[in-house]
């Protein structure tokens, strides 16, 4: 399967950087990319529990693709979700729960980011979208 | 910064994480151990391991004798009146839940349960559970402006209900010790027992339970330069007799039968299952270790340290303290800055410190903050840890701000 066209752009534009500066740079321009969700919306129903960050998660549509807006009180946290969406938004269901996230993440120089000693809770934001998928 | 430290070298972990570009500064969370702790493990593991106060074979019998050398060794530390009154845990949190068991029918209904506002949840979670189970109350000292424990307040709060008092001598969070006299001569006023939770102060002053004066004392081997799953609880003699067996099985058992059992005395008949004898062995090692250093060079390293890293963190702009950390660690926020992206480019340069509610959620609440970070430091620190810690924090912040 073919990667959705802002995935190729974020691992084009991850794999380039020089190193951990410029890669926090990225992270946060990306953060600032994240549709933004409502007040109404940061809400307790769509808290992610499990980050010691504050995230929203919004599941928009299931079928016949997902569709997430998320966001986080952290910066850098932002910018994670981002390249986590572009990667996870239009799959279907069934694609979400197989999709090698941990691959996605090293492929960008970001895999650390996703061990489970990290509270910033990115893994339990992978557990609600797929609870959200079904 | 000419802050060097005499006893790295006798730390491979410290040196290991600097060859990797890791500067640690979270030994609060828990400590790197010196070689004679490691050698101490290889030494126990490779020349024959064998359980203790169980069998008569010559493996078994040695293991018992170090065991219990351990025990004595332990005593004269603390400074005990004999090796009876020290059992052996998992850790901190274990010894303090053995006394929330183990004290359970020395409380009744309305009786009260004295602890502080910075307490670690160790310190906090076993009473607040016992007082939800036998209809206690926890009352908790508030801290005053500087997040020292109120006295004022203290004197009010603690009175002829107050059955129990346990308080930590070195907050996690604050880096400040306690004022024990104090409150340890409050609570004995009014007939309580006392805990004191030494978890971190145990690492920076030799405890003395009996200058301290208190019925219980608890920390942990593994944040005193020392291996996991071993902790201990003093209980001194006089204030043990309220305890009763709250963990059941091998050998606390004095004589069994299908339907009833009687239970050995202090301190094995608290040592349900077999106990972490290499632990054990190598908290030995460790207080060898540390016997063998000059107190006083020590403290005067931490201290300058200390001023060195509180130096440093007034210096930039927007750091603001929690409270006023005299030893040991220093927590702190930043001015419009969130504490996981400092922690996230903190990481990213190879600078370890704790970020999070550091397990005293009430206390940072109370604080007004979700979160806070960490430094925290070890006799193996020196001053390059520290310039590299502020050269990140200033990287850190640039980027972020």
């Amino acid at each position: 399967m073919s990667l959705p066209a802002a995935a190729m752009q974020a691992r084009e534009a991850f794999t380039a950087c020089a190193g951990w500066e410029q890669r926090a740079r990225l992270l946060m321009q990306w953060g600032e990319r994240l549709e933004p969700l409502q007040e109404a919306e940061r809400n307790e129903h769509n808290r992610v529990q499990g980050c010691e960050s504050l995230v929203w998660l919004v599941a928009d549509q299931r079928t016949p693709a997902m569709a997430f807006r998320a966001t986080s009180d952290a910066r850098l946290l932002r910018g994670l979700l981002a390249v986590l969406l572009v990667r996870v938004n239009g799959l279907s269901a069934a694609e979400l729960a197989t999709l090698d996230l941990p691959a996605w993440f090293n492929e960008l120089g970001l895999g650390r980011q996703l061990s489970p000693s990290r509270s910033n809770g990115l893994n339990a934001v992978l557990q609600r979208m797929i609870a959200l998928a079904d | 910064m000419q802050l060097t430290s005499p006893w790295r070298a006798d730390f491979p972990g410290i040196l290991a994480l600097a060859a990797e570009g890791q500067t640690y500064l979270d030994s609060a969370a828990t400590s790197q151990k010196p070689q004679a702790v490691l050698d101490a493990l290889q030494a126990y593991y490779t020349g024959g391991a064998a359980n203790v106060h169980r069998a008569q074979h010559l493996p078994g019998d040695r293991a018992t004798r170090a065991f219990e050398a351990v025990r004595s060794q332990v005593a004269g530390w603390l400074n005990a009146a004999g090796s009876q009154e020290i059992i052996f845990t998992r850790g901190t949190t274990e010894a303090i839940n053995l006394l929330a068991y183990g004290l359970e029918n020395h409380f009744q209904a309305g009786d009260e349960i004295v602890i502080s506002a910075l307490e670690h949840h160790a310190n906090l979670l076993p009473w607040q559970q016992l007082a939800r189970r036998r209809g206690l109350t926890l009352v908790v000292l508030p801290l005053d402006e500087h997040g020292q424990i109120d006295l004022t307040q203290a004197r009010q709060l603690i009175g002829p209900r107050t059955r129990l008092l346990a308080v930590s001598q070195l907050s996690n969070v604050l880096g400040a010790w306690a004022p024990l006299d104090e409150l340890l001569s409050l609570g004995r006023q009014h007939g309580a027992l006392t805990l004191v939770d030494g978890a971190q102060g145990a690492v920076h002053q030799r405890p003395d339970v009996q200058a301290l004066n208190c019925d219980f004392y608890v920390f942990s081997a593994h944040k005193l330069y020392s291996a996991e799953g071993c902790g201990v609880l003093y209980a001194r003699s006089a204030a043990a007799q309220h305890l009763q067996p709250w963990q059941f099985g091998g050998e606390m058992v004095l004589d069994c039968d299908y339907q009833q059992a009687r239970f050995r005395p202090l301190p094995l008949g608290f040592e349900a299952g077999t106990p972490a004898i290499g632990s054990v062995l190598a908290l030995g090692a460790a207080l060898d270790y540390l016997s063998c250093l000059d107190p006083v060079a020590v403290s005067t390293h931490e201290q300058a340290l200390h001023d060195a890293l509180l130096a440093g963190l007034t210096q930039i702009h927007g750091l603001r303290l929690l409270g006023s950390p005299q030893l040991a660690l220093a927590s702190f926020t930043v001015d419009g800055v969130h504490g996981s992206d400092l922690a996230h480019l903190l990481s990213e340069q190879g600078v370890c410190v704790r970020t999070g509610h550091h397990c005293a959620m009430p206390l940072l609440k109370q604080l007004g903050l979700s979160g806070a970070t960490r430094v925290s430091l070890g006799l193996y620190n020196d001053g390059g840890d520290l310039q590299r810690l502020f050269t990140a924090l200033d990287q850190a912040l640039e980027l972020l701000r």
